[in-house]
């Protein structure tokens, strides 16, 4: 029964919600004071120039006090923040900048440490080449002095042991025809037979 | 005694905490007057205290307070560019008074501020105010162009700018029910589930077993209601972003 006590109040505003117009109209026929009974009550003009002017005071207060303190407050925060990013990122950027200019300095040492390290090695190369190539040659002039000289001695031996060979023959040709004949042959006869047979 | 616990308008009285009485105007300090205290104490603290460490790293509630800072201020520069900027405090306290009225609104036996559509309508009221004086001051009466829109035939001119100026004068008002309509059915709705709790308690046992369905409702409507508290909060602030805006830039 509660419940439907609660229904018919509700239904009665519900009307009276529907046609806002003609409330203020029927309020000022009626001439109805406040509190009378069943006025809705947020539709009851005598309590309007109260809240106005609670509301212009409290609003009002509250209004100069979010301008004044609270937002410029918050607003700071929010900027001293944002500065704080963008110059830890600026930082950031900076350090980034620098560690990587110290990365390309390293490199292009590195490179030029390479060229260098290519350069000796390749310098201390070609004069050990060069050192071992005089080397080589003198070692094969030597050789080559010595094997000339050698083959002179070979040739002088060789010329003189045939000259020798001729008088041998002849000194044996004559012995043999000594012997052989028992005669003597005159000596250039001996040595036109010898050369005659040697050639 | 029992029919006023289950009335689910009986919330939205208006109680007399301090008769004030000023030229035959009742301006007294009433419960609704209370909450406006208690909304605008609520919000400031909160606001004040969460950032009062300036912490470079934000913590939870420093964070809460900054979301909502950079939530605004994106709301208004995307719908008013950067020159609707200077409107920025006043979107930021309507957003944030309404959000903090709406949400302290549901908490049990809380009155709901936003729930009075006088409120609404002052809140509403001061965001077409401030766009009408600042664009009649700012363009003079080229503020007038909003109601003519480009490129529309002369001889449909005329009812093109009634319909203008009649979408113009009705943004106040739709703005106001908007906010009150939600919180005033959001409220009604959670009474009318949460009161079936009671009467179907009060019939024994198997009514205490069949109230177990509202009561899960209410739940529900709850966490709903915590939306829609969010939601019209945004929704203020968005229009009222783009009223600024129609005064920043009339000519469409």
């Amino acid at each position: 029964m509660f419940v439907t006590s609660a229904f018919a109040e509700e239904a009665a505003p519900a009307v009276e919600g529907g046609n806002t117009g003609t409330e203020g109209a029927t309020q000022s026929s009626t001439g109805v004071p406040a509190k009378a009974p069943g006025t809705f009550p947020p539709f009851d003009p005598a309590t309007f120039p109260s809240q106005l002017l609670w509301l212009a005071i409290t609003f009002g207060l509250f209004y100069l006090f979010l301008k004044k303190v609270v937002m410029p407050r918050v607003g700071g925060i929010i900027d001293v923040r944002n500065d704080r990013i963008t110059q830890d990122l600026d930082h950031a950027a900076r350090l980034k900048g620098e560690a990587d200019a110290a990365v390309a300095a390293y490199e292009q040492e590195l490179a030029e440490a390479k060229t260098r390290a290519n350069a000796i090695g390749q310098q201390a190369n070609d004069a050990a080449k060069a050192e071992a190539e005089t080397a080589r040659k003198k070692i094969e002039a030597a050789l080559d002095q010595k094997l000339g000289e050698a083959e002179a001695r070979i040739s002088s031996i060789k010329a003189n042991a045939m000259k020798e060979v001729g008088t041998i023959a002849e000194d044996t040709a004559s012995a043999i025809v000594e012997a052989l004949v028992g005669g003597k042959a005159s000596k250039a006869e001996i040595a036109a037979a010898v050369k005659s047979v040697a050639r | 005694m029992t029919a006023d616990k289950v009335d689910p308008i009986h919330q939205f009285n208006i109680v007399k905490l301090i008769p004030i009485n000023i030229g035959g105007y009742d301006l007294s300090f009433t419960n609704s007057a209370l909450f406006m205290v208690a909304t605008v104490a609520v919000a400031s603290a909160f606001l004040y205290l969460s950032t009062s460490s300036r912490s470079l790293i934000p913590g939870r509630l420093q964070s809460v307070s900054e979301m909502a800072y950079e939530f605004v201020g994106n709301m208004l520069r995307d719908a008013a560019g950067t020159q609707g900027m200077k409107f920025f405090p006043f979107v930021f306290s309507l957003f944030m008074f309404v959000l903090v009225a709406n949400l302290l609104g549901l908490f049990p036996y809380f009155f709901t501020v936003t729930s009075h559509i006088i409120v609404t309508f002052g809140l509403a009221a001061l965001v077409i105010g401030t766009v009408v004086v600042y664009g009649f001051m700012k363009h003079g009466l080229g503020f007038l162009k909003l109601f003519v829109p480009h490129g529309v035939p002369v001889y449909l001119l005329p009812l093109v700018v009634l319909i203008e100026v009649i979408s113009f004068v009705s943004r106040p008002v739709s703005l106001s029910v908007r906010l009150f309509a939600n919180m005033l059915a959001g409220h009604i709705t959670l009474k009318v589930f949460s009161g079936f709790v009671v009467s179907l308690s009060a019939l024994g046992a198997v009514g205490v077993a069949g109230s177990v369905l509202p009561l899960a409702m209410a739940v529900a409507l709850t966490a709903l209601e915590l939306l829609v508290a969010f939601l019209q909060a945004y929704v203020f602030a968005v229009l009222t972003c783009m009223y600024l805006n129609d005064a920043l830039h009339p000519g469409h």
